[in-house]
C-alpha cells in the first residue's frame, strides 16, 4: 500500500517548483502594480534583461556560476542532514586562497600551473573555514547553524583586516589588492570559444562556469555512485541506522562540511580569478545565502541546482536591467521579487503541496483495482 | 494458552432485542489516491456486545475505525450510531455522539496527573480548579460503577502501561462514550494485564457499553468477543458469532489461504558456544543501568529466546551486543574474540559474522527514503560484492537485491522502489533477507514479526528455524509470548535489566513466563 498523500515524482520535481514560481511572480506583479508600473511590461523587461541577448545570457550565467557553487555546497551538507548557512564566509575565504595563490605566483608560473593550484587553494581555504564549525558540532555538540552564521561574520572581519592592513596595494585608498597578472586570470568565455569560430558578445562569463558544471557532475557521482556518498546520505537520512550500519555520523559531519566548504570556495575562482582579477571587499555579495534557496528549489540534486541557479542568475541580471528602465522600480524592488521567489520555493513549498496532491489524486485512477 | 473468557461468548449480552444497533455502517467506501482502502463495507454492531475486527496490516481496519471516529470522511456510504444517521467531520463530532477511541499509542501527557489528562480538552469552565473538582467527583462515580480503579493524582509517566491504558478508557468514558473502540489494546500488555483488561471489558459490556476491538491476535478475539468481523483487502470477507468459529478458521479468512499457526521444528542440536556474555552492564545516557550483570551463552544450532515486557533491558542488551551501545562493564566474546575489550565496532562485528535485525526497524534498520536496493546493502556497503575502489557496483547491487526480493517473496520485487512504499511485513522481510544473506554465524533478532501479517509471520519463522538448522546461533528478543514459546529452544526472562530466570522450552509455560516477566520471583509462583 503506498502512503496516501504523496506527490508523484514528476510533480514533485517539475510541477511544484513551477507552481511556486508562478505564485511568486503573481504576488510580485501585484506589488509592481501597487508601485505604479505595469506588471506585464516589468515582467517582459525582466525576461529580456536576463535572456534577451547574448550579453544578457552571459551575465546571467556568470551570476549562475556563483549560485551553482554555493547551491552545491548547501546541498551536500543537507544530504548529510546539516544546514550550512556559512557558505558566504567559506566562499569569501575560498576567494582569499585564490587571491593569495594569484598574488604569489602570477609573475612566476604559467597559467596552466596556476589554475590547478588556485582550484586547490579555493577548496582548501573554503574547507578549512567549514572545518571548525564541523568539528565543533561533531565533537562538542555546538549547533552548526549557529556556528556557521558566526563564522560568516568572523570571515568578514578577517577579510576587512587583511585587505585594509596587509594586502592593500601600497599608495591607494580603497582596500583592494593589486591587480593580478594575466597568468592568474581565468579566460573569458568569449576568448575560449573564439578559436572554435564562435563569436560571443563580451560578458564576465568565464571558464569558472565550466568548472561549476564539472563540480556538479562530480557531486552527483560522489553522492550516488560512491560508498562514501552512500554513507553520507545514510547518516543524513537516519543517523541511528548509520550507527547500526557501522557508519560514524560525526565523521560524516566533518567530511560533508569539508566538501561543502570546498565547493563554496569555488565561488572565489569565478569572482577573483574570473572577473575582478584582484582581491576586494564583499565579492561573494550574498551568493552564499542565495545558494540555500537554489539548493532547496533544485531539490538538492545537481541538475535541479543548475536550473535553479540559472533562474536566480536571471533574476539578478534581469533585475538590474529593470531598475534602469522603470524608474519606480529601484534595486530594492528587485530584492523583494527575489525574496518572494525564495519564500515561495523554499519556505512555502508545502503551501502548494497539499492542494496539488489533492488535485492529482482526484484524477481517475486506472491502476486501482 | 488459556486466557479465561470473561463470560461464555455467544450468550445474548445486550439488554434489549429491538434496540437499534449501536453502530451500523452501510456501503462505506474510501480511496486514498490509487489505494482502495475500504470497499463498500457494511457492518452492524449490536449494542452491549464486544465485537472483534480482525485483518492483516493494510486490510482497512484502521481506516474504517478512523472513519467512524471522524479522522477521515468516507467517499460514499452511511454511518448510523444508535439508529441516528451520523456525518462526522472531526473526532469532536464522534465524541459528541458517544464514541470513544483508545489508540495503540496512548495519547496522554506524560507529566500530567491522571486527573489532568482526563479533563484535558474538557476542562469545563474558565477556572481549572472548579472543573477539576467536578471532574474528580464524576470520575470517582465512573470508577465505582465500572470497577475501574485508577489513582487520580498519580503522574501518568510513573504508572505501568496497563494502568495508562485504563486512563485512556476512563478518559473515553468521562466524555460519555457508549461505544468504545480499542486499537490493538494488548500490544504492550503482559498476559496478566491482558486478562485484567478483558475482565474490565466484560464489566463494561454488562453496563450496556459496546466495545469494538481491532486486533490481529486471534486468541484474544476468541477469548473476549461475542461476534467477529474479518476484513481482507478493504472488504468484509467474513462475519460470525465467535462461538461458531476457531482461530484457524479466522486465520484462513484473514489470509485467504490455510496457514500454519505453529512452526514445525525438530529438537535443537546445540553445538559449541558462539557468543558468550559475562557480567554485562549497560547504562543509558543518564547513567541509569538498563542491563544489570547479564551472563549467558549462545550455542550453535539453537534459538535462545529472551522474554520480557518491553522496556526491561532487552533493547539495550541487543544494541550492546551489536556494538551500538558501549557496555560499562562485562565481556562479550564472539567466537573467542573479546568484543568489549577490543573495542570492536558494528562494522567489524558484521565482518566477524554477527548479524542484527533491530527491534525497531523504522528507527534503525532501514531508511524509508532510500530505494529497496540501497537498503539491501545497509551495513554491507563496504563489501567487495557491492563496492570496488570506493565506487558502488550499481548493477551488482540491483541484481543482488532483486534476488533477495524474489527469494523472500517481497512484493513487489522492484529494487528501485522506495522502501517506504512497501508494507511493514515486506520491509521486515527485506531486512531479514539482508541480514541472513550476509552469511552470519550469530543472528541477533528483535521483534521479528512486529507489525507483520500472519502470512509473512509463518514465512519468517520458517526462515529462522532453517537458519538454526544450518548450525547458526539465534538470539531472539520478542515481547510476543507466543513467538518466544513457538521458536525458542531455551528461554531467558528479563525483568528490570536482570536475567531473572533461564528455562528449557519444556519447562516454560505461558503462566510461568508471565509471572517471571511481571517480576514475581519463582518461589512465589
Amino acid at each position: 500500500m503506498s502512503a496516501p498523500g504523496r506527490l508523484p515524482r514528476w510533480a514533485d520535481v517539475g510541477l511544484l517548483p513551477i507552481v511556486s514560481l508562478v505564485a511568486a511572480f503573481a504576488v510580485s506583479a501585484a506589488i509592481i502594480a501597487a508601485a505604479g508600473e505595469n506588471p506585464w511590461t516589468a515582467l517582459r523587461l525582466l525576461a529580456a534583461g536576463a535572456f534577451g541577448s547574448q550579453e544578457a545570457v552571459g551575465y546571467t550565467l556568470y551570476y549562475a556560476t556563483n549560485f551553482i557553487f554555493t547551491g552545491l555546497a548547501v546541498a551536500v551538507a543537507l544530504h548529510a542532514g546539516l544546514f550550512n548557512i556559512g557558505c558566504e564566509g567559506q566562499a569569501y575565504l575560498g576567494g582569499l586562497g585564490v587571491g593569495l595563490v594569484g598574488l604569489a605566483l602570477d609573475r612566476h608560473w604559467p597559467f596552466w600551473a596556476i589554475l590547478p593550484t588556485a582550484v586547490g587553494a579555493a577548496a582548501v581555504f573554503g574547507a578549512a573555514w567549514a572545518f571548525i564549525p564541523a568539528w565543533l558540532q561533531a565533537r562538542r555538540g555546538s549547533h552548526i547553524v549557529i556556528t556557521t552564521i558566526m563564522f560568516n561574520f568572523i570571515a568578514s572581519a578577517l577579510m576587512t583586516y587583511l585587505l585594509v592592513n596587509v594586502l592593500i596595494k601600497p599608495g591607494q585608498q580603497s582596500p583592494e589588492s593589486r591587480e593580478l597578472a594575466a597568468a592568474a586570470c581565468l579566460p573569458g568565455m568569449r576568448a575560449l570559444l573564439a578559436p572554435l569560430g564562435i563569436h560571443l558578445s563580451p560578458s564576465p562569463l568565464n571558464l569558472a562556469f565550466l568548472l561549476a558544471l564539472a563540480a556538479s557532475a562530480l557531486v552527483w557521482v560522489y553522492l550516488w555512485r560512491t560508498r562514501w556518498g552512500y554513507a553520507l546520505r545514510t547518516a543524513g537520512k537516519n543517523p541511528v541506522a548509520a550507527v547500526y550500519a557501522g557508519i560514524s555520523p560525526s565523521r560524516v559531519t566533518i567530511t560533508a562540511m569539508l566538501i561543502s566548504g570546498a565547493l563554496a570556495g569555488g565561488l572565489g575562482l569565478n569572482e577573483v580569478m574570473g572577473v575582478q582579477h584582484r582581491l576586494l571587499l564583499d565579492f561573494p555579495g550574498g551568493a552564499g545565502f542565495v545558494g540555500i534557496a537554489v539548493a532547496l528549489m533544485g531539490r538538492n540534486h545537481p541538475v535541479g541546482i543548475i536550473l535553479a541557479a540559472v533562474l536566480f542568475g536571471g533574476l539578478y541580471q534581469g533585475g538590474s536591467e529593470l531598475s534602469f528602465d522603470l524608474p519606480h522600480l529601484n534595486r530594492d524592488m528587485i530584492v523583494v521579487i527575489q525574496g518572494l521567489v525564495i519564500l515561495a520555493c523554499g519556505a512555502l513549498e508545502n503551501l502548494f503541496r497539499a492542494p496539488l496532491t489533492a488535485v492529482l489524486a482526484r484524477r481517475p485512477q486506472n491502476e486501482a483495482e | 494458552m488459556n486466557v479465561v473468557p470473561v463470560q461464555p461468548p455467544g450468550e445474548p449480552a445486550g439488554p434489549a432485542r429491538n434496540e437499534p444497533p449501536a453502530l451500523e455502517l452501510r456501503g462505506v467506501d474510501k480511496h486514498f489516491g490509487a489505494v482502495h482502502a475500504n470497499r463498500s463495507v457494511s457492518l452492524t454492531i449490536a449494542a452491549g456486545t464486544v465485537h472483534g475486527l480482525v485483518g492483516e496490516n493494510g486490510a482497512g481496519k484502521s481506516t474504517l475505525m478512523n472513519i467512524v471516529y471522524g479522522y477521515h470522511r468516507a467517499d460514499a456510504g452511511e454511518i448510523r450510531v444508535h439508529g441516528r444517521r451520523a456525518d462526522f467531520r472531526r473526532p469532536h463530532d464522534a465524541i459528541a455522539a458517544g464514541i470513544g477511541m483508545v489508540h495503540q499509542h496512548f495519547m496522554l501527557v506524560e507529566n500530567f496527573t491522571v486527573l489532568e489528562n482526563v479533563v484535558l480538552g474538557a476542562e469545563g469552565g474558565r477556572w481549572l480548579a472548579q472543573g477539576l473538582a467536578r471532574a474528580r467527583a464524576e470520575l470517582e462515580r465512573i470508577a465505582r460503577n465500572h470497577g475501574l480503579a485508577v489513582p487520580l493524582d498519580a503522574v501518568v509517566e510513573q504508572l505501568p502501561v496497563g494502568m495508562q491504558q485504563r486512563v485512556e478508557i476512563l478518559k473515553a468514558l468521562y466524555r460519555g462514550a457508549e461505544i468504545l473502540i480499542l486499537d490493538e489494546p494488548t500490544a504492550v500488555l503482559t498476559p496478566q494485564e491482558t486478562s485484567q483488561l478483558f475482565t474490565l471489558l466484560g464489566r463494561l459490556r454488562e453496563q450496556g457499553k459496546t466495545v469494538i476491538i481491532v486486533t490481529h491476535k486471534l486468541r484474544e478475539i476468541m477469548a473476549v468477543t461475542d461476534r467477529v468481523t474479518v476484513m481482507r483487502q478493504g472488504a468484509v470477507v467474513h462475519e460470525t458469532d465467535t462461538s461458531a468459529t476457531s482461530e484457524r478458521a479466522l486465520a484462513e479468512q484473514m489470509v485467504g489461504r490455510s496457514v500454519l499457526l505453529q512452526v514445525e521444528k525438530t529438537p535443537a542440536r546445540p553445538g559449541g558456544v558462539l557468543l558468550a556474555v559475562k557480567d554485562l552492564e549497560v547504562r543509558d545516557r543518564f547513567g541509569v543501568p538498563r542491563v544489570r550483570r547479564a551472563s549467558f551463552e549462545l550455542r550453535a544450532g539453537e534459538i535462545l529466546g529472551i522474554a520480557g515486557v518491553a522496556g526491561n533491558g532487552q533493547t539495550e542488551l541487543l544494541e550492546a551486543l551489536a556494538g551500538i551501545l558501549t557496555p560499562t562493564r562485562g565481556e562479550i566474546v564472539l567466537q573467542g574474540r573479546n568484543l568489549v575489550r577490543g573495542r570492536v565496532g558494528p562494522r567489524e562485528r558484521r565482518r566477524l559474522g554477527l548479524a542484527h535485525v533491530p527491534e525497531d526497524r523504522l528507527r534503525m534498520g532501514i531508511i524509508g527514503d532510500f530505494t529497496a536496493q540501497d537498503n539491501a546493502i545497509l551495513g554491507q556497503q563496504d563489501r567487495p560484492a557491492f563496492s570496488r575502489g570506493g565506487f558502488l557496483r550499481r548493477a551488482a547491487i540491483a541484481a543482488a537485491c532483486e534476488h533477495k526480493l524474489r527469494n523472500y517473496d517481497v512484493r513487489p520485487p522492484e529494487p528501485g522502489r522506495l522502501l517506504s512504499a512497501f508494507s511493514g511485513g515486506n520491509q521486515q522481510k527485506l531486512v531479514l533477507a539482508r541480514e541472513i544473506d550476509g552469511d552470519p554465524q550469530v543472528l541477533l533478532i528483535g521483534q521479528p514479526t512486529r507489525g507483520v501479517d500472519i502470512g509473512a509471520v509463518e514465512f519468517i519463522h520458517r526462515q529462522l528455524v532453517a537458519l538454526r538448522d544450518a548450525g547458526k546461533g539465534l538470539l531472539l528478543v520478542s515481547v510476543e509470548l507466543d513467538e518466544i514459546l513457538g521458536l525458542s529452544d531455551r528461554i531467558l526472562v528479563m525483568f528490570g535489566g536482570e536475567i531473572v530466570a533461564e528455562l528449557s522450552r519444556a519447562e516454560a509455560t505461558e503462566q510461568k513466563l508471565g509471572l517471571l516477566m511481571a517480576g514475581v520471583k519463582e518461589g512465589a509462583a
